[in-house]
C-alpha cells in the first residue's frame, strides 16, 4: 500500500521498533459529500460490533471509532501503519458493503503526531463545520465509552483520549472559541440580554409555534423569564404548548392588547401578511411608559412589519438579521481558533514526549523476566535433592544465580574491549548500579 | 505639592491607558489595574485638595487652578461611587480621561487668588460650591453614560454589531445608571442654586441679579427638571433621555467655562476672569 502520507517521514517522533504507532483514518464534511457519509456512518450498535471485530484483527492493537453526522474516523494503534491502512479500508468496505474505490479518495490518513493533532483539533471543534460548536466533545466521549466497554482501548489510546479531553477543555476556557451565539435562537437570547440586562421576570409572548421559536422560549425560561403567554390560531394547540412551558394560552385576537404588558415577543406563524404593524405598537408605547419591547421574528414570510423597528425603544430582529449576527460571531470564533492552534501544538509535543518515554518499558519487563527465569531454574535445582537444603546448598545456589545474571554483561565487557568503547560501557554500568570503584 | 500633582496626573494617565487597553482587549487584570490606579490617583487628589484648604483656609476655588482641581476631584469621586453601584468599566475610559484633562488644565492654570479671602468663609458659599461641583460631576457622568447608550442603541437598532455591542453593558443598565446620575446631579444642582441664592442675599442683599452665570444655571436646572418630569410622567427613557443628558451637559460646560470667558458678571469676581 503506497497510500501512507508523506507526513510519516516528517513526524518528529523517533520511536524504537516495537513501540506501537498511532494511525487515524477517516473522512469528514470537507472531504466527503453527505451521501457518502451517510453510507459509512456507524450506529452505536454497529460501532460496538466493529470495535469488537477490529481488535481481533492481527495488525491492530487498540481501536476507537467516532461516527457523527459530519465525520467517520477510526483511530488505531498498530505496528505497521501501511498494513493497517489497507486492512482498515478492507474492513470498512466489507462492513458497509461499499467498494473501496468509492470512498478511498475521500479518506485522510494521519500517523503519529499528525494523528494526535487531528484528534485534538476535532475535539476542540476546530475541525467542525461550525467552529466552536460544543457537541463534538460529547460525541468523542461517547465513542471512547464504547471503546472502553469493548475493551478496545489500551495504554496509548487511554492516555491519548484523556489528553484530548484535557486539551479541548483548556481551549474552551482559555480562548473565546465557544463565546457568542452561533445558533439563531441563542443569538436572539444574547440580544435580549443586551437590551434588558437580566431576563429575570421579563414577560414573553410566543405567537405561533415552530422548533426554533420553542427553542428560544426554552432558553428564556432557563434565564428565568417571567410569565409566558402563548397565542396560536388553533387555541387547543396553544393550550398544549403553554402547558409545556408552564405558561398561559391566549386567543390570537388578544395579541394586540397584550403588547402593552409583555417585553419579548417571539413570532413564528405561517401567516401570509404581517401580524403586528407599527400602528398597533405605537398605540401601546405610551401605556408601556416606553419600556423597551423586543420582537424576534422567526417567521418567513415575516410576521412583524419591519417599520416597527423605527419606533423608539422598540427593536425588531427578523430571521435574516439574526443570521447576520450569527455570521459575525462565526468570524470572531475563527480569530480565536488561531490561539487554539497554539495550545494544540504544545499538547502534541507533550504527548510525543510521553510516547518516547514508553520505550523503556518493554526493556525493563524483559530484564525482570530474564532474572526471574534464572532464579526459578536455580531454586528448582537446589530443591531437587532428597534432603532439605542446608546453608552450603543455599550459598551455592546464590553464587550460581549471580554468575548467570552477570554472564552476558561480563562477556560483553570483555569482548568489547578491542572496540574501544569499554570506558563508556564501564561508566554506564557504574551509573546503573551505583558502583563506587576507583 | 508639585510632586504630588504630577503623581496624581501620572496615575490618571495610566488609568486612562488601562481603561483604553481594557476596552480593546477585554482582559480582567487591565480593568482591575485601571480602577486601582484611579483610586490611587483619587487619594493623591484628595491630599492635594486638603492641603489647598489648609494653606488657604478655605476651599481653594478663588482661582482657575483651584476650581479645576475641585471639579476633577468631584468627577473622580462620583465616578467611583457610581462604579460601585453599576459596574460600568467602559465608562472608566470617559471618566479617567476627563479627570486627566481637567487635572492637566489645572496644573497649567494660574493659582493667583482673584478675590478677597473674606468672601469665601461662608457656610452658604461652601455648600453652594460643594453642591454645584458634585452635581456637575454627576451630570458629566450622565452625559458619558448617554453617549454609551446611544452607541449601544445604535448597534442594536442598526443590526450591525460592531466594536461596541459586546463591550458595552445592556441598554437597561446604562439607562438605569444614567437616570441615577441625573437624579443625583439634579438634586445637588437644586441645593447648589438655593444655597447660591442664599449666599447672594447675604453678600449683596438680593437673591437674583440676572448675572449671566445665574441665568445659565437656571436654564440648566430647567432642562434637567424637564427631563426628570417627562421621565416620571410619560416615561421618557432610553434614547431621548440619553440625548437630553448630553445636551444638558453641553449647557453645563457652557455655564462653567463659556460664561467665565465670554460673558462678564459677578461670578468673575471669584475666578478672576
Amino acid at each position: 500500500m503506497g497510500s501512507l502520507p508523506d507526513s510519516d517521514q516528517t513526524n518528529a517522533v523517533n520511536l524504537a521498533p516495537g513501540n506501537p504507532r498511532i494511525l487515524l483514518m477517516g473522512l469528514n464534511h470537507q472531504t466527503a459529500p453527505v451521501a457518502l457519509r451517510e453510507c459509512l456512518a456507524f450506529s452505536p450498535e454497529e460501532t460496538e460490533t466493529a470495535l469488537e471485530a477490529l481488535i481481533h484483527r492481527p495488525c491492530i492493537r487498540e481501536a476507537l471509532l467516532l461516527s457523527t453526522c459530519n465525520r467517520v474516523e477510526v483511530v488505531v494503534t498498530c505496528d505497521d501503519p501501511a498494513r493497517a491502512i489497507a486492512d482498515l479500508e478492507g474492513f470498512i468496505s466489507d462492513f458497509k458493503h461499499i467498494p473501496i474505490d468509492e470512498f478511498r479518495s475521500s479518506l485522510y490518513r494521519y500517523v503519529d503526531n499528525d494523528a494526535v493533532r487531528h484528534l485534538f483539533r476535532v475535539a476542540s471543534s476546530l475541525d467542525s463545520m461550525v467552529v466552536g460548536e460544543p457537541q463534538i466533545l460529547g460525541q468523542i466521549k461517547a465513542a471512547y465509552g464504547a471503546a472502553i466497554h469493548r475493551r478496545a482501548s489500551g495504554v496509548i489510546l487511554n492516555r491519548l483520549l484523556h489528553r484530548t479531553f484535557f486539551v479541548a477543555k483548556r481551549i474552551r476556557t482559555e480562548t473565546g472559541i465557544g463565546d457568542h451565539a452561533v445558533s439563531i435562537s441563542y443569538a436572539a437570547i444574547e440580544l435580549a440580554r443586551k437590551i434588558f440586562g437580566s431576563l429575570e421576570g421579563r414577560r414573553v409572548l410566543l405567537i405561533g409555534a415552530g422548533e426554533m421559536a420553542e427553542l428560544a422560549v426554552e432558553h428564556l425560561i432557563r434565564h428565568r423569564a417571567g410569565e409566558i403567554l402563548v397565542a396560536n390560531r388553533t387555541f387547543a394547540h396553544g393550550v398544549s404548548l403553554a402547558q409545556r412551558f408552564g405558561g398561559q394560552a391566549i386567543r390570537f385576537e388578544e395579541v394586540e392588547a397584550r403588547l402593552a404588558t409583555v417585553d419579548i415577543i417571539i413570532s413564528s406563524t405561517g401567516a401570509p401578511g404581517f401580524v403586528v404593524v407599527p400602528a398597533q405598537v405605537s398605540a401601546v408605547l405610551r401605556h408601556r411608559r416606553n419600556r423597551p419591547l423586543f420582537f424576534i421574528d422567526i417567521a418567513v414570510p415575516r410576521d412583524i412589519d419591519p417599520r416597527v423597528n423605527r419606533l423608539s425603544n422598540v427593536y425588531v430582529y427578523d430571521i435574516d438579521d439574526l443570521k447576520g449576527v450569527v455570521e459575525e460571531n462565526v468570524q470572531d470564533r475563527q480569530q480565536e481558533a488561531l490561539k487554539a492552534e497554539r495550545i494544540i501544538d504544545e499538547a502534541v509535543l507533550r504527548f510525543s514526549q510521553w510516547r518516547q518515554s514508553l520505550e523503556v518499558v518493554p526493556t525493563i519487563v524483559a530484564l525482570h523476566r530474564k532474572l526471574e527465569l534464572i532464579a526459578d531454574a536455580e531454586i528448582k535445582k537446589t530443591l531437587q535433592g532428597s534432603k532439605p537444603p542446608d546453608e552450603a546448598a543455599l550459598k551455592r545456589m546464590a553464587t550460581a544465580m549471580i554468575n548467570k545474571f552477570l554472564h552476558d554483561p561480563t562477556q560483553i565487557l570483555k569482548g568489547d574491549g578491542h572496540r574501544g568503547n569499554r570506558q563508556e560501557l564501564l561508566g554506564l554500568l557504574q551509573r546503573l548500579f551505583h558502583l563506587d570503584t576507583p | 505639592m508639585q510632586m504630588l500633582l504630577l503623581t496624581t496626573i501620572a496615575a490618571y494617565l495610566l488609568s486612562t491607558a488601562g481603561y483604553l487597553a481594557f476596552l480593546f482587549l477585554q482582559r480582567k487584570p487591565l480593568r482591575r489595574g485601571a480602577l486601582a490606579l484611579l483610586g490611587f490617583g483619587f487619594a493623591g487628589h484628595t491630599v492635594l485638595l486638603v492641603a489647598g484648604v489648609v494653606t488657604s483656609g478655605h476651599l481653594p476655588v478663588n482661582h482657575l487652578h483651584g476650581t479645576l482641581l475641585v471639579a476633577g476631584w468631584a468627577l473622580t469621586g462620583v465616578f467611583l461611587v457610581i462604579y460601585g453601584r453599576y459596574r460600568l468599566p467602559v465608562l472608566g475610559v470617559y471618566a479617567a480621561s476627563l479627570a486627566l484633562v481637567i487635572l492637566i488644565a489645572a496644573s497649567l492654570s494660574p493659582s493667583v487668588p482673584a478675590a478677597d479671602k473674606g468672601l469665601f468663609n461662608s457656610f452658604w458659599l461652601i455648600s453652594h460650591i460643594a453642591a454645584v461641583f458634585l452635581g456637575d460631576a454627576a451630570l458629566a457622568l450622565a452625559c458619558g453614560i448617554g453617549i454609551l447608550y446611544l452607541l449601544q442603541e445604535n448597534a442594536i437598532k442598526s443590526k450591525h454589531h460592531g466594536f461596541f455591542f459586546r463591550r458595552l453593558p445592556s441598554l437597561d443598565r446604562l439607562d438605569a445608571a444614567g437616570y441615577a446620575c441625573i437624579a443625583i446631579g439634579f438634586a445637588l444642582l437644586t441645593i447648589g442654586l438655593i444655597t447660591g441664592f442664599a449666599y447672594a442675599h447675604a453678600v449683596w442683599g438680593r437673591f437674583w441679579s440676572a448675572d449671566p452665570k445665574e441665568i445659565w444655571s437656571v436654564i440648566t436646572w430647567l432642562i434637567y427638571a424637564a427631563l426628570l418630569h417627562q421621565r416620571l410622567t410619560v416615561g421618557w427613557r432610553g434614547r431621548r433621555s440619553a440625548v437630553m443628558a448630553i445636551v444638558g451637559f453641553a449647557v453645563i460646560l457652557f455655564t462653567f467655562l463659556g460664561v467665565n470667558f465670554l460673558l462678564k458678571g459677578h461670578h468673575g469676581v471669584f475666578t478672576g476672569q
